[in-house]
């Protein structure tokens, strides 16, 4: 059990039983609108667990390395961007990764590219944002993050 | 007709009909497991190491996502709507926007965890760029990444990166709810 989950459950357990001396009624609804949404995103968070194992088992870093460091300029970016966006790679992975790419000489508007568009979209992710949100919200919040992604690696690259 | 099924069914603020929405996740599901067994026993030691992987986040899931969950419960039956509309609505403005930040970095479970909460926030009258703002904050600033960055790519590159995210963040969110609502007048948005 990691150190944040410690930390939320304890909290979380605290307020469920703050909750419990304050109301008993309004508990049991807070804890049945819980169970209806961990019923609801159930399946769709077993099948992102599922993909993020034969994501991170089944592509070696080495292929991301290649891709990202063998172009360079415009097209360097967006490939870098493009993969960051469809790819889910633990940031234990995919730090030390970056690391030896910009060693290799990799540009640093690439990786710039790469871990913001890792964290901020997950392709992996967008079905069950579309379920919980909905169609409209869930594409342009990816598709503006791309782009503020592409803007945030061009300055990381003027300034850096 | 169609609003009371959904309730029924309990999805969210979307309001199209529940059934065919549970069969596509499960589809999603099958596909995924299948393509997991599949490839698995093709490639044995890929497999192993996929399993592995699978393992490690089911683990995460299974002692955050129940917390996270519950929170989001009693959230939704304590909090009024004219409270979480006063701090995240319409006229939060700037400090709204601060706060969707603030709200987006403090818990550090997964990104999955937070649609439900994003779409609650969204119901109980939050606006969608507060929402939007949320949702890149909470994918984008987490503690122990930012660690792992700052000691892998250094603090330059990792503090300029976060200053830039957060800058530019904000105003996608403004531009997210612009679009948003181009086509659907605000007053058909969706009120629970």
């Amino acid at each position: 059990m990691s150190l944040t989950a410690i930390v939320i459950d304890s909290l979380v357990g605290a307020c469920l039983l703050a909750s419990l001396i304050r109301d008993r009624k309004k508990t049991v609804m807070a804890l049945r609108i819980a169970w209806n949404a961990v019923r609801r995103i159930g399946p769709s968070v077993l099948a992102i667990i599922a993909v993020i194992g034969l994501i991170v088992g089944f592509i070696p870093p080495r292929w991301i390395a290649l891709s990202i460091g063998s172009e360079r300029g415009a097209l360097g970016l967006l490939a870098a961007a493009a993969l960051g966006s469809v790819l889910f790679i633990p940031a234990l992975i995919a730090f030390p990764l970056a690391k030896s790419l910009l060693d290799m000489g990799a540009g640093v508007m690439s990786i710039a590219a790469f871990i913001t568009t890792l964290t901020m979209i997950g392709f992996v992710f967008l079905p069950l944002e579309i379920k919980e949100l909905d169609r409209r919200f869930a594409l342009l919040r990816n598709g503006l993050s791309f782009l503020v992604a592409l803007a945030i690696a061009l300055l990381m690259g003027l300034i850096l | 007709m169609r609003k009371k099924e959904a309730e029924k069914a309990g999805t969210g603020p979307g309001g199209a009909p529940a059934r065919r929405k549970i069969r596509w996740d499960l589809l999603f599901l099958a596909v995924s497991v299948a393509a997991f067994t599949g490839l698995g026993l093709v490639f044995r030691d890929r497999g192993g190491r996929a399993l592995r992987i699978s393992w490690e986040y089911f683990q995460e899931m299974v002692f955050i996502l129940p917390a996270v969950m519950v929170l989001m419960g009693l959230f939704a039956v304590w909090v009024r709507r004219e409270t979480v509309v006063k701090y995240l609505g319409r006229e939060s403005g700037l400090l709204g926007l601060l706060l969707a930040v603030l709200l987006g970095t403090l818990p550090t479970g997964p990104l999955y965890v937070a649609f439900p909460l994003a779409a609650m926030l969204l119901k109980k009258g939050a606006r969608v760029a507060n929402v939007t703002v949320f949702l890149c904050a909470w994918a984008c600033i987490k503690l122990p990444q930012e660690l792992m960055e700052f000691q892998f790519l250094g603090w330059k590159f990792t503090f300029l990166r976060l200053g830039l995210t957060v800058a530019l963040v904000i105003p996608m969110g403004l531009v997210a709810e612009r679009i948003y609502h181009r086509r659907i007048p605000v007053s058909e948005e969706r009120q629970p």
